[in-house]
């Protein structure tokens, strides 16, 4: 692989608000991703997912504990905006995407789920919840990552997961080394 | 359907809508007989996950299922007090054909003493190729000895 010449490195600044764009445009443009109030707080290339509680998240109103299908969908939003950043980072970072450029509507096309496995280790609680996914494996036609959610304490764990995704086709913009 | 029956079924239907998160979801009961249970949900603009195609999230179609699945363990004739989920795998075979309602039907295929072992399937208007499968399982809480029925 052939690099660039050197230039001066780019003030953090500039370096720091390309890179919250990208994130901004991947996930701002889901609705779902909006409908749950799911945000992401991000580290460099490291990712969080934070879900902040809401009542309509409640799946037992006696517990109260959130609804299974929202922890199932946390993981899942959490593992496909991972796997979509790890995919949208090395473009940008080589500069084949400008952010700028990026929106809603003319975003680098979304992995496709196959199959998504949920293990339930402890009854959500009405609080704040948060999750890491860990892209496994990422081919060139399939990719397996693999996902923790938490809520007060980050080794008692809420759920983890695991994920089967399609990538999307590779394009002139998005050519990858398998 | 008897009187008792119908009773019954309205009576889950309303517990089911009660549920903040069916309810967010617009959930709805179609039907629901001795371990096995038909819930729906409308197509809606706040659940896409993609938003060139309009096609609804997989989290969302997740959340469908383990509600069905929760619900068809429920109904079990065992006499089963609660449930909550152990594992829940879903294989999305296509996208949902957005604007249309997604249906699915969850079957409890064997259940123990503490565990129901369930399989869902979920449609959209094309009754024959399905949206998703799922499999689970699910636990089985039961009234304790003596309690009131």
């Amino acid at each position: 692989m052939t690099q660039p010449p050197r230039k001066r490195p780019e003030p953090v600044q500039v370096v720091k608000s390309r890179r919250d764009a990208a994130l901004r445009a991947l996930v701002s443009g889901v609705p779902y991703i909006q409908f749950l109030g799911i945000r992401f707080d991000r580290r460099g290339d490291e990712l969080t997912a934070e879900l902040p509680f809401d009542e309509k998240l409640i799946g037992n109103p006696l517990i109260p504990a959130l609804h299974g299908g929202v922890t199932a969908a946390f993981l899942e939003v959490t593992a496909i905006i991972e796997l979509s950043w790890t995919l949208l980072w090395e473009d940008m970072e080589a500069g084949r995407i400008d952010p700028a450029t990026l929106d809603p509507m003319h975003l680098p096309r979304l992995p496709k789920t196959i199959d998504f496995t949920v293990d339930y280790l402890r009854s959500g609680l009405p609080r704040d919840g948060y999750a890491r996914a860990r892209v496994n494996r990422s081919g060139r036609r399939y990719a397996s990552v693999h996902v923790e959610a938490w809520q007060d304490n980050r080794s008692r764990l809420l759920a983890q997961g695991t994920g089967h995704f399609l990538m999307p086709p590779t394009g002139p913009a998005t050519e990858r080394d398998d | 359907m008897d009187k008792t029956e119908e009773a019954k079924l309205r009576a889950a239907r309303q517990f089911i809508e009660a549920i903040p998160h069916s309810r967010a979801l617009g959930m709805q009961l179609d039907g629901l007989a001795d371990g096995v249970a038909e819930i729906s949900m409308p197509y809606d603009l706040r659940l896409v996950g993609d938003p060139r195609t309009g096609v609804i999230h997989g989290g969302a179609v997740s959340a469908l299922m383990d509600t069905c699945c929760g619900a068809a363990v429920m109904s079990h004739p065992d006499s089963v007090s609660g449930t909550a989920t152990i594992d829940l795998r879903i294989d999305y075979m296509r996208a949902a054909v957005p604007g249309q309602r997604i249906r699915a039907r969850a079957a409890c295929y064997h259940v123990t003493r503490s565990v129901a072992f369930v399989r869902a399937t979920a449609f959209d208007d094309d009754a024959d190729r399905p949206v998703a499968t799922a499999t689970g399982a699910f636990t089985i809480e039961r009234p304790r000895e003596g309690a009131k029925p």
